[in-house]
């Protein structure tokens, strides 16, 4: 596999992506709208409950979770307490939805929208090996959405260190869990499902048939990966590197025989099945 | 055919798409540095035959030959030599001429000045900052054509690459058909126009319903299919033409417009002329015709009719 040539395939999706208005800002929006606003007010709001039983019930809720995470949990108010489990422990799968979100919503549409607009014939045609197609089309969409993540991560922990950090003294975040989980989580998940999606891209007729059939793929990854992330917060480090560490295996061996997925006759439109 | 003379060849290569027998059992060379024409109506079978020429579909049966490669073991190879001109050119619209360009010339491992050069031939680079979703079709096709060459294949196969085009856009596209063969390089073209394969067809293969009907050059197809010569008479009084069908050499005559006489050689014509001359007949008209593909095409196919009735 030649990377200059899947560097290639990945910069022409990622350009005209990024020239694709209509795309990209809806994607910004739900960015924004989970990394940012949603925190910002959930936490911004339990901060302002300092006193009186509205905090009280809050403080219960701290007083739920497991004994390991109640000791780690910073602050002495219970809205303090109460924002600092929210902020590392609760919204800990916001990591994984949005970035998974979006890499779906580009994946989706990578091969069969080659060949809805016609440009699956040049890609057909072309000295481009199926490998290439495949690695550059999956890079494509993975990117996009991996680099939400992280930027949301960074945006996300400001947020919190702005909103909480100042109630406990410090910044805070992002916390050792939180490094684990958007470095080396996050990343096979959005892999696992993508490998996936590719090949239902590769398989359907239209646009419209791969967004419905990748919402089948997405939703189970979104609750095993919700369910994973969760976990790993609560959990020692070296559960979330095992994790991980499964997570890739699984994401490679989908990989090695995703670009099966991919024929010329696909790229065509003119596969027996497609 | 000695392998080195071909740069195509088909064997006995048949191809269905579910229950659609797209091709069936064919068989033709296009011979190397020549132009090659696949002539045939709508859904003969001329688009599947290009796109089994690079291995981008793969027969049912058969065996194909490009540049001595077999595009089912060495499809890479083929395609990074060959270039296409897909009958309805498509890029990616957000991109602007020159960002499709790159693409394709990194692709084929070619460089930017090949892409400006391929450009600049086909008076596509004025346009080249502007987003291809604006372009016109005739603008597409220059583009098409300038992506397919931008790293100098040896093979260049064009389907249906004048539909749709102003007259000067579809000029330029023969105009390179004829600078490429001039070059040595091989061409096979897909066309329903017959007239578009007039002048320029070294070879001319003729399609209907996935099945070759014949093929060779055009004067061996004239030679099969219209052996006999035929001269075109017209004087200003027509009455007096009907003598013409008790001359010697004169094998049969018809009226399309003048009348068309088909005589056994083509040194008849002398006579003839001097013959009416004698009996007082003022020719406005004498004209020895070759055969067209046009008048191939019709007698081929007439020819296929007959054969099946």
């Amino acid at each position: 596999m030649r990377w200059r040539m899947v560097r290639a395939v990945v910069f022409a999706d990622l350009y005209r992506l990024l020239k694709t208005r209509d795309y990209w800002i809806p994607l910004i929006i739900l960015g924004g709208v989970f990394f940012i606003v949603l925190p910002a007010i959930l936490l911004g709001s339990m901060s302002l409950v300092r006193e009186g039983g509205l905090a009280t019930q809050i403080g219960d809720i701290v007083g739920t979770l497991p004994d390991a995470i109640q000791q780690n949990i910073q602050g002495e108010a219970p809205g303090t307490r109460a924002s600092y489990a929210f902020a590392v422990y609760l919204l800990a799968p916001i990591a994984i939805v949005v970035p998974l979100t979006i890499s779906s919503a580009v994946g989706a549409n990578s091969i069969v929208g080659e060949r809805e607009r016609g440009t699956g014939e040049f890609l057909a045609h072309s000295p481009l090996t199926l490998n290439e197609i495949y690695f550059g089309k999956l890079l494509a969409s993975l990117l996009p959405g991996y680099a939400a993540g992280i930027v949301g991560f960074g945006l996300y922990s400001i947020v919190v260190n702005v909103i909480v950090g100042s109630q406990i003294g410090g910044w805070f975040f992002p916390t050792l869990g939180w490094m684990v989980l958007v470095l080396w989580v996050v990343p096979p998940f959005i892999t696992i499902a993508l490998a996936l999606i590719l090949r239902l891209s590769a398989r359907v007729r239209s646009a419209a048939s791969a967004h419905q059939a990748s919402s089948l793929v997405t939703l189970p990854v979104i609750l095993l990966s919700y369910g994973v992330a969760s976990g790993l917060l609560f959990s020692p480090v070296l559960s979330a590197a095992i994790s991980g560490l499964v997570a890739w295996v699984f994401a490679a061996m989908l990989l090695a025989g995703g670009a099966k997925s991919i024929k010329r006759e696909r790229l065509l439109g003119v596969a027996a099945e497609a | 055919m000695k392998p080195e003379m071909y740069a195509i060849r088909f064997e006995d290569v048949s191809k269905a798409f579910g229950d659609v027998q797209a091709l069936d059992a064919i068989t033709f060379d296009a011979p190397a540095g020549a132009v090659t024409v696949l002539l045939g109506p709508n859904g003969a079978g001329k688009t599947t035959t290009v796109r089994l020429t690079t291995g981008a579909v793969v027969p049912n049966h058969g065996g194909i030959q490009v540049l001595g490669l077999n595009p089912l073991h060495d499809g890479d190879e083929i395609r990074s030599r060959v270039g296409v001109v897909p009958p309805k050119p498509a890029f990616y619209d957000q991109l602007t001429g020159w960002e499709n360009l790159q693409f394709a010339a990194t692709i084929f491992e070619s460089d930017e000045a090949s892409a400006r050069s391929a450009a600049e031939r086909f008076g596509i680079d004025h346009a080249l900052g502007q987003e291809v979703g604006g372009y016109s079709t005739g603008m597409r096709t220059r583009l098409a054509l300038a992506r397919a060459v931008i790293h100098d294949p040896e093979v260049l196969m064009l389907d249906e690459p004048t539909a749709g085009l102003d007259p000067e856009s579809a000029k330029a596209v023969l105009d390179l058909i004829r600078e490429m063969a001039g070059r040595g390089r091989t061409i096979m073209m897909c066309t329903h126009l017959l007239h578009e394969a007039e002048g320029i067809a070294d070879q001319v293969v003729l399609m209907d319903e996935g099945v070759v009907r014949a093929h060779g050059s055009p004067a061996s197809l004239a030679r099969q299919y219209m052996p006999d010569p035929i001269v075109i008479l017209d004087a200003e009084d027509r009455d007096a033409l009907e003598a013409v069908a008790q001359l010697d050499g004169v094998m049969a005559t018809r009226w399309d417009g003048a009348l068309h006489v088909t005589i056994d050689t083509e040194d008849r014509v002398p006579d003839i002329v001097v013959e009416l001359v004698k009996r007082g007949v003022r020719l406005t008209r004498v004209d020895p015709i070759s055969p067209t593909l046009e008048d191939l095409y019709f007698e081929m196919q007439r020819a296929h009719r007959e054969t099946h009735a």
